[in-house]
């Protein structure tokens, strides 16, 4: 478990970096925290030729409000973001995703960056990048543009970006009034990938009407699952068990074409995400009628 | 004696060491000049080796020398038998041992075929990487169910089949029985256990030194006399020129039992090729496939029951999977067979066994070591019994318990021993009686269950009992010896792996000697203290190692008090050891200090009587007439959450029995130890495997180990049952607690689920797999 022969660069600027990023394509990586690459590479089963560290890159790991949204950068660790009272008050999904993220020593190092990057499935930040509607900063070299979540992911492992491309930071809508997020999992240990997640973000009006919704699923297919055609049962309707329990069907049977795997088969993949659903709206419901608090 | 050392909760000596990164690993320890080895491994389950492409590897910098079988010459030779077929009449046993590189065919996923030496590891991978060896696939035999079908694929070509060995055992009538009885119960079960998953992996360092025409080996085995021994011979050299050390060592659990393996066979022979040391250290992809497993068994088993649920009979027919090869002979399913019939009196049993080749990796003992396999059977079919006789599963156990009265109870079986299953001693009764106490168990079922069905959860409870067959022969050797400095010194050859042995041993010492247990020196595993002994598994460390100690620390203390009454001119019996010093009681002016007495004990002038050891010294062994038995019933309260099959451990509570404490602290580690095991067993842990014999869940990713936050506080209490085998009277510990786990959360989760038509017969049982089985059922089909 030694991984091959890599040449190692370690710059101080961001210039610096996309240029080697463009002067190098996709035999580089960047190595932003480690915890999903540096196993792989120990593993053999990534192989990359030049690794970039971003360790040494200032300003990247801002957490920082900008008008109606939370910027983030790349770099910040996924700890710095769970601990953060700013984080809490204006994008409290975040907050409540990210104990599920892993663990502790690894959320230390982990950054928020590396893992929408990363675009693994099983992630958590992702599908809560794709409830909330987050926006993705993209920088190299040819310059910087701005991808929208829904556009961002891009199957198994992968993204939007180009080879030459960078993510530097990410924005998170603040918090609207009448907004209510909620997050749940199932894994078999704690900290563990998680079977079915869900991350849901609902737009309740002032008489109780569902007037958006955007629910954000991890392990359920490619990468992160948005269940449109769950979100379009609640849109426009008031909430009832009925009405959560017809979107959870939708979406454990028509939004997802789950894998099966040795810890969840498909059957048992569709039928966690129809509970976890329906479980997980009544919650966020529940927090709309209390008037927005957990 | 003023301060009793044996029985007290000490702390273990040895923790301050190993938590202050003091302790010294295996791969603490490097000599200059190191060299490091990468094996390269079969990534076929079964294949033909047509050729192996070395020639590249070999130009790589850095690398020292790469081999394949075919450059072994005569040193290539497959390994020992270790365990001998038991002389069950009729038992058929065909012997096919690994091999240190495959040479012809590869019959397991990681069997190693080529290897590296390097001046790292690193270079040692990359260098691997260039090596191409070309194995044509075939097809392997991945089913353990079809294993033995005519159209299965042969493991090894010259046998007729797979079967590895054939044994049956009875005794009464079962014909008769079944015959007899109001009820009979048969179920088709299956249970699969695990790896051991020691949090340190395996490692062999050798260090040959050509002057001196010494070899020094240090090896994570659980058993480095034998290591020596055997690595002599086959090294051409004599056991006084080789010394193993097994150091501290990060759990052994069984598979470090195992010899030879190939890396152990082959890391001090290439040390004395190269004439530097050489390293190998197992990584953890490594372990799942080139260190021993325990796997599955598949039993079609059936109990005989009157309609007040006395047992008439029992009949067991299994299959057993051995993996590749069986060197480890037939230790794990006697001990299925043996154990199987657990704390109850069971006048008739039929039980046949067959072990099977498989193209899996090969399967030895794993704490419990097969035991888990018959007690899951046994408990699973009481339970059904009770059920349908609507009887309460306690009450049914409780009718069929074997009573103080009974012992010694010959079963008329043969144990893993070789010597008749026989229970010493025990009380079954008492034990499961204060279970069913502190569980609280009728409160449970009359209050609290309906209660929380009422509100809508789905808690259960579940209770079930055990025996644990301890402390095999055939014997242990300690030396013991009071230095000049005042200190004692004891020398064992069991290995040690984390069984607090630097405690227990020193407090079996110290009751004798009259010092404190830190005033101890123990050592363990290094040939060079003490070169006879076997090694530490069965859950025998304690009994055979501690009764042999215990036998030489009494000598010593008589050796202290005959020399101390010449030089005080006192009675014998006016002596007393305390606080390191003999005297005379109630003249503490007259006391010796201990380390004083021992050197006039080994004069440096003058003469001695003929017949006259010299020193404060002795070198005693211990054999005992067979195991001891220990015992013990669990309980388990559980909540399940019937949409996503998650189940919480509410509580978990451990009655024991094994004989006389040397310390409650270390056992009630061990029983927590082995219960946190087996709640991985039962619930989170799987070697799952393809249809190619590819193993899926071979990380730690995929291969769950029950984490701090998975296994809840352990309840714990004892009694303690003298075992009449052994001066101290002590039983055997080390498996207890990892035992009983399967039945006992298979029967609560029924419990919790509380649907009588659910029948959990198979270990393990993830979310996943309670989904399946319920859906089954809700089919209409059977689990």
């Amino acid at each position: 478990m030694k991984p091959p022969v890599f040449e190692y660069h370690a710059p101080t600027h961001i210039d610096e970096v996309l240029e080697l990023v463009a002067q190098h394509g996709d035999e580089a990586k960047p190595l932003a925290g480690g915890q999903s690459l540096v196993p792989a590479m120990n593993f053999r089963l990534a192989r990359p030729s030049v690794l970039i560290d971003l360790n040494g890159i200032d300003g990247l790991g801002a957490i920082a409000l900008e008008g109606d949204e939370l910027r983030i950068g790349a770099m910040t660790r996924q700890r710095a973001v769970e601990r953060s009272d700013l984080v809490g008050e204006v994008t409290p999904l975040l907050s409540e995703t990210l104990p599920f993220v892993a663990h502790p020593q690894i959320r230390n190092r982990g950054t928020v960056g590396g893992s929408l990057a990363h675009a693994d499935p099983a992630a958590e930040l992702p599908a809560v990048a794709l409830a909330l509607g987050a926006r993705f900063f993209v920088r190299s070299q040819r310059g910087t543009r701005v991808v929208e979540a829904d556009a961002f992911f891009d199957g198994l492992f992968s993204t939007a970006m180009e080879d030459d491309e960078l993510l530097e930071n990410v924005a998170f809508p603040v918090l609207a009034d009448g907004q209510v997020t909620a997050f749940s999992e199932i894994s078999r240990r704690h900290g563990d990938y998680a079977l079915v997640g869900v991350a849901v973000s609902l737009s309740v009006d002032s008489s109780g009407c569902c007037e958006r919704a955007r629910i954000g699923l991890l392990s359920v297919g490619d990468g992160p699952v948005l269940a449109v055609r769950a979100a379009e049962v609640l849109a426009g309707e008031v909430p009832s068990d009925e009405l959560i329990r017809s979107a959870a069907a939708r979406a454990g049977h028509d939004d997802i074409d789950p894998p099966g795997d040795i810890h969840a088969s498909v059957d048992y993949r569709r039928h966690l995400t129809e509970v976890l659903v329906r479980r997980t709206l009544a919650a966020a419901f529940a927090r709309a009628s209390n008037g927005g608090s957990a | 004696m003023s301060t009793r050392q044996f029985g007290r909760p000490l702390r273990r000596l040895e923790d301050e060491k190993l938590l202050k990164g003091k302790a010294a690993f295996i791969d603490d320890i490097e000599p200059a000049g190191t060299l490091h080895v990468a094996f390269v491994r079969s990534s076929f389950a079964h294949g033909r080796i047509n050729a192996i492409d070395v020639a590249e590897a070999r130009e790589y910098p850095g690398v020292k020398m790469v081999l394949t079988a075919a450059d072994l010459g005569d040193y290539w030779q497959p390994g020992p038998v270790l365990v001998p077929p038991p002389p069950v009449e009729g038992a058929v046993f065909h012997a096919r041992t690994q091999v240190p590189l495959a040479r012809d065919k590869v019959r397991h996923v990681g069997e190693p075929v080529a290897l590296v030496v390097a001046e790292s590891r690193y270079v040692a991978e990359d260098a691997r990487d260039e090596i191409f060896a070309d194995i044509e696939p075939l097809d392997p035999v991945a089913d353990l169910g079809r294993a033995l079908d005519p159209e299965a694929p042969l493991v090894h070509d010259d046998l007729e089949s797979n079967l590895a060995a054939h044994v049956r055992q009875t005794k009464g009538d079962y014909s008769a029985a079944r015959a007899e009885a109001d009820v009979v119960i048969a179920r088709n079960m299956r249970y699969d256990h695990g790896i051991a998953a020691s949090m340190e992996n395996r490692g062999v360092l050798a260090d040959w030194d050509a002057q001196g025409e010494k070899l020094t080996i240090w090896d994570t085995t659980q058993a480095p006399i034998p290591i020596r021994n055997g690595l002599a011979g086959m090294l051409g050299l004599s056991e006084s020129q080789v010394r193993v050390i097994a150091p501290f060592i990060g759990g052994g659990f069984g598979p470090k039992i195992m010899m030879f393996y190939p890396e152990e066979v082959l890391i001090p022979w290439l040390s004395m090729r190269l004439g530097r040391p050489v390293k190998w250290i197992e990584d953890r992809a490594e372990n799942f496939f080139a260190t021993t497993h325990e796997r599955e068994q598949l039993h079609e088993a059936e109990i005989a029951v009157t309609r007040d649920g006395k047992i008439l009979g029992v009949k067991d027919t299994f299959f057993h999977d051995t993996g590749a090869y069986d060197p480890y002979g037939l230790t794990v399913p006697i001990n299925s067979q043996c154990t199987l019939l657990g704390c109850y009196d069971v006048p008739s049993y039929d039980s046949e066994f067959r072990a099977v080749f498989t193209n899996k990796p090969i399967v030895t003992p794993y704490r419990g070591a097969g035991r888990q396999h018959g007690v899951f059977v046994m408990e699973r079919l009481l339970d059904l019994a009770a059920r349908e006789l609507g009887m309460d599963p306690v009450e049914i156990r409780r009718r069929n318990l074997l009573q103080p009265a009974d012992f010694p109870h010959n079963h008329g079986l043969i144990y893993q021993d070789f010597t008749e299953l026989t229970y010493d001693s025990g009380n079954y009764p008492e034990v499961l009686e204060r279970t069913v106490e502190a569980i609280g168990y009728r409160q449970f079922r009359e209050v609290e269950q309906p209660r929380l069905r009422a509100e809508g959860r789905h808690v259960g409870m579940a209770i079930v009992t055990y025996v644990e067959g301890t402390g095999i022969g055939p014997y242990e050797g300690a030396r013991v010896t009071v230095e000049a400095s005042g200190q004692v010194s004891v020398a064992t050859g069991v290995g040690t792996q984390g069984q607090g042995h630097f405690t227990s041993f020193a407090q079996v010492v110290a009751e004798q000697v009259g010092v404190e247990p830190d005033q101890v020196r123990v050592s363990t595993g290094d040939t060079a203290e003490m070169h006879w002994g076997t090694g530490t598994f069965a859950s025998r460390g304690a009994v055979v190692a501690g009764n042999a100690i215990h036998a030489a620390a009494l000598e010593v203390r008589r050796k202290i008090l005959d020399l101390a009454a010449e030089e005080l001119e006192a009675d014998r019996d006016d002596l007393e050891l305390q606080g390191g010093m003999v005297g005379v009681k109630g003249a503490p002016d007259s006391a010796i200090p201990l380390g004083d007495l021992a050197v006039r004990a080994n004069p440096l002038r003058g003469a001695v009587a003929p017949g006259t050891e010299p020193g404060l010294e002795s070198t005693t062994y211990f054999g005992p007439p067979g195991g001891t038995t220990a015992n013990g019933a669990h309980a388990m309260v559980v909540e399940v959450d019937p949409e996503t099959y998650a189940v919480e451990i509410k509580r978990y509570l451990v009655v024991h029995d094994c004989g006389t404490v040397i310390n409650p602290l270390i056992l009630q580690g061990q029983i927590q130890g082995g219960v946190a095991q087996g709640i991985g067993n039962c619930f989170f842990e799987e070697l799952v495997f393809d249809d190619q014999a590819q193993l899926l869940s071979a990380s730690f990713m995929d291969y769950l180990l029950p984490t701090a936050t998975d296994v809840p506080p352990i309840e714990c209490d004892h009694i303690e049952t003298p075992s009449p085998l052994n001066p101290l009277g002590v039983k055997g510990a080390g498996e207890a607690g990892a035992i009983p786990s399967g039945p006992l959360f298979a029967a609560a989760v029924e419990d919790a689920l509380g649907d009588p038509s659910l029948e959990l017969l198979e270990i393990p049982l993830s979310p996943n797999r309670l989904f399946e089985v319920s859906r089954t059922r809700d089919d209409g089909g059977g689990a």
